[in-house]
């Protein structure tokens, strides 16, 4: 305390000899610090670009129609990402489906009807930021560990894939919406109670309907995550050749993130391109939707 | 929100109210949904069960035949070796290694941008800045992944700087996982410098303080738990991240003591072990349950820091 104090002073002196009360802004010292914070921007920022770039680079060659419309194939030249992007929307709308009405649900309980001071509720809110830092391959054993118990034998199914990612967004999902429902202010509530709505009522037609901006956002981030995952799906065995359409819950599937992988891990150069070229199309899809979220909160989201 | 708890408290205690208010709480139907959403809350409880239940039962298998001190402090890592051995620091090694290596490069990037961004940046450079931030939080790790054996490793590495190392590296997934860190890292920090009040950083400047001097003896100290609660999520995402590590660090696992050499972390032994089509109850099936479980504690313990941390650095205003 005693050295802060001093060099405050110090600076104070400075300053007023100087005439300018500015003046300490442009010492050496404190001008290396802005040097610095530029620096880690910078290079935050270029070292991404320069992902992005080389993705682009390396793949655009192989960015085709072949890429959508053909299979995996041992021969780089007629290989295709076609299944892998349906197997992903099976996997993600799958996923939609199990989540944003659970997730929702549970985070009403938690923010508008429970009893904060109940031990099992606060528990519930605990073990909901424990399980947002549970690493993503955990969900993965998890799955495969349930699937064995109930004597599923063919784990590399939609459905199975889905529930595993659906808990490794459930938490992020019940987080998000929780924080819209908080932003709503008490006074919407109040009023609609005042006016006789029941609490469930006023939770399901004034509580609610405010939040969907931010449910929205916070849904559409959770399941980009989801869309990005492959370590769960790894260990679920997703890793195979399929040469057909994913056209149901309990048909085999693979997705786009982990024929990206695939394709990284073999030795011809050219499967490296194919590599690059379906990080094209990932990203795209990624960055189109965690654009929409941005956007939907930026605009839509109510400022009260 | 303290003030506002026992008004809501009121509204959920159906028993308090006055008669028509009681009446209507129990309207039919509504219990019944009242009773859904406070299931879907429990779910969450359920899935933690489960993932102990799950990562248990094959572990005590796994632990019956390797016996548990051999498995924390062995040092050698051959579980489909004909000799096999089933020491797991090699594992850890790696993961220490790769995640060491991610935060000297994710903490000063990423508590540099958020400073910047947060005590420094124009209002308008910082609302276009941040939504990319989080962007860039978006990409998904296979393509980090990609980036580092394809890009870090095989051009920057081996072609420009001419180092000597192989095909894989612990330091190219280290630095490319500390790269995917930092948005995390920034945006999280940015956040809890930007809450610290106005009035403080105004304090400090008519006390005659610079910009540098707010920002690092009033701004920073006062966002310190929100900074180390970025730091510790920081960590736990670099210990469970695995797609960087499977496909960059290499697979053979060995106790990494030069970061140019391969490296097989814990979520790198599982992800490749899966690949194989191990037997359920074998024990390269326990093996994968019994290092998951490792990992879960890890994290456990990881996150029960922050949370002590957070609680004892936590300032209000």
């Amino acid at each position: 305390m005693a050295f802060s104090n001093m060099s405050l002073g110090g600076q104070i002196q400075k300053a007023s000899l100087k005439g300018r009360v500015r003046g300490s802004e442009s010492s050496a010292k404190s001008i290396t610090f802005l040097i610095l914070l530029w620096l880690g921007l910078l290079i935050a920022f270029s070292v991404l670009l320069v992902l992005i770039v080389t993705t682009l680079l390396d793949g655009y060659t192989r960015l085709d129609a072949r890429i959508f419309t053909n299979y995996p194939s041992a021969n780089p030249e007629k290989a295709g990402l076609r299944p892998a992007i349906l197997g992903s929307l099976w996997v993600i709308g799958t996923v939609a489906v199990l989540t944003i009405p659970l997730g929702v649900a549970a985070a009403l309980h938690l923010e508008e009807f429970a009893n904060k001071h109940n031990r099992f509720n606060r528990f519930i809110e605990l073990n909901v930021q424990n399980l947002a830092a549970v690493p993503s391959i955990v969900y993965g054993l998890l799955a495969l560990g349930t699937l064995t118990l109930i004597g599923v034998k063919e784990k590399n199914i939609v459905l199975g894939g889905a529930v595993a990612l659906s808990m490794l967004v459930l938490p992020v999902i019940v987080i998000s919406t929780r924080e819209a429902l908080r932003a709503v202010p008490m006074e919407i509530r109040q009023g609609s109670l005042a006016l006789g709505a029941t609490p469930l009522q006023t939770a399901f037609r004034q509580t609610l309907p405010s939040a969907v901006p931010g449910i929205a956002t916070g849904s559409i981030l959770a399941l980009s995550r989801a869309l990005g995952e492959a370590a769960p799906l790894l260990v679920l065995g997703a890793l195979v050749f399929v040469r057909f359409d994913p056209n149901g819950l309990l048909s085999g599937y693979t997705t786009m993130p982990i024929q990206i992988f695939n394709w990284t891990s073999r030795p011809q150069p050219e499967f490296h391109v194919l590599a690059a070229a379906a990080s094209i199309v990932l990203l795209a899809i990624l960055i189109a939707m965690n654009a929409v979220a941005i956007i939907i909160r930026n605009r839509y989201q109510r400022r009260w | 929100m303290s003030t506002l708890a026992p008004s809501r408290g009121s509204a959920s205690g159906s028993t308090r109210g006055t008669g028509s208010l009681k009446t209507k709480i129990s309207k039919p139907g509504e219990r019944v949904v009242l009773i859904v959403l406070r299931l879907a809350a429990a779910l969450t409880v359920v899935i933690t069960i489960g993932i102990i239940v799950a990562l248990l039962l094959p572990s005590i298998q796994f632990f019956a035949e390797v016996p548990i001190f051999e498995f924390l402090f062995g040092t050698r890592w051959a579980p489909r070796f004909a000799d096999a051995s089933f020491g797991v620091i090699p594992l850890v090694t790696a993961t220490a290694w790769t995640t060491g290596i991610a935060l000297l490069v994710a903490i000063p990037l990423g508590l540099g941008a958020a400073i910047f961004l947060s005590e420094y940046a124009h209002p308008n450079l910082r609302k276009t800045l941040k939504p990319i931030l989080e962007l860039l939080a978006g990409i998904p790790t296979v393509v980090f992944g990609l980036f580092a054996l394809q890009f870090v490793q095989a051009v920057v590495f081996k072609q420009w700087l001419n180092l000597d190392t192989g095909a894989f590296s612990v330091l190219a997934a280290g630095v490319v996982m500390g790269v995917m860190i930092v948005p995390t890292i920034a945006s999280i920090s940015e956040d809890a410098m930007s809450a610290v009040p106005q009035s403080m950083r105004q304090g400090s400047a008519a006390l005659g303080a610079n910009r540098m001097q707010t920002t690092v003896k009033v701004v920073f100290p006062a966002a310190l738990s929100g900074i180390l609660a970025a730091i510790v999520l920081g960590i736990s995402r670099g210990v469970g991240e695995t797609m960087i590590v499977a496909m960059a660090a290499g697979g053979q696992a060995q106790i990494v003591t030069n970061p140019l050499d391969q490296g097989q972390t814990m979520t790198g032994f599982i992800a490749n072990a899966a690949l194989g089509d191990s037997r359920v109850g074998s024990i390269e099936y326990n093996t994968l349950f019994a290092v998951g479980l490792l990992l879960f504690v890890i994290t456990l313990i990881i996150n029960y820091i922050s949370i002590r941390v957070v609680r004892k650095f936590r300032e209000a205003y």
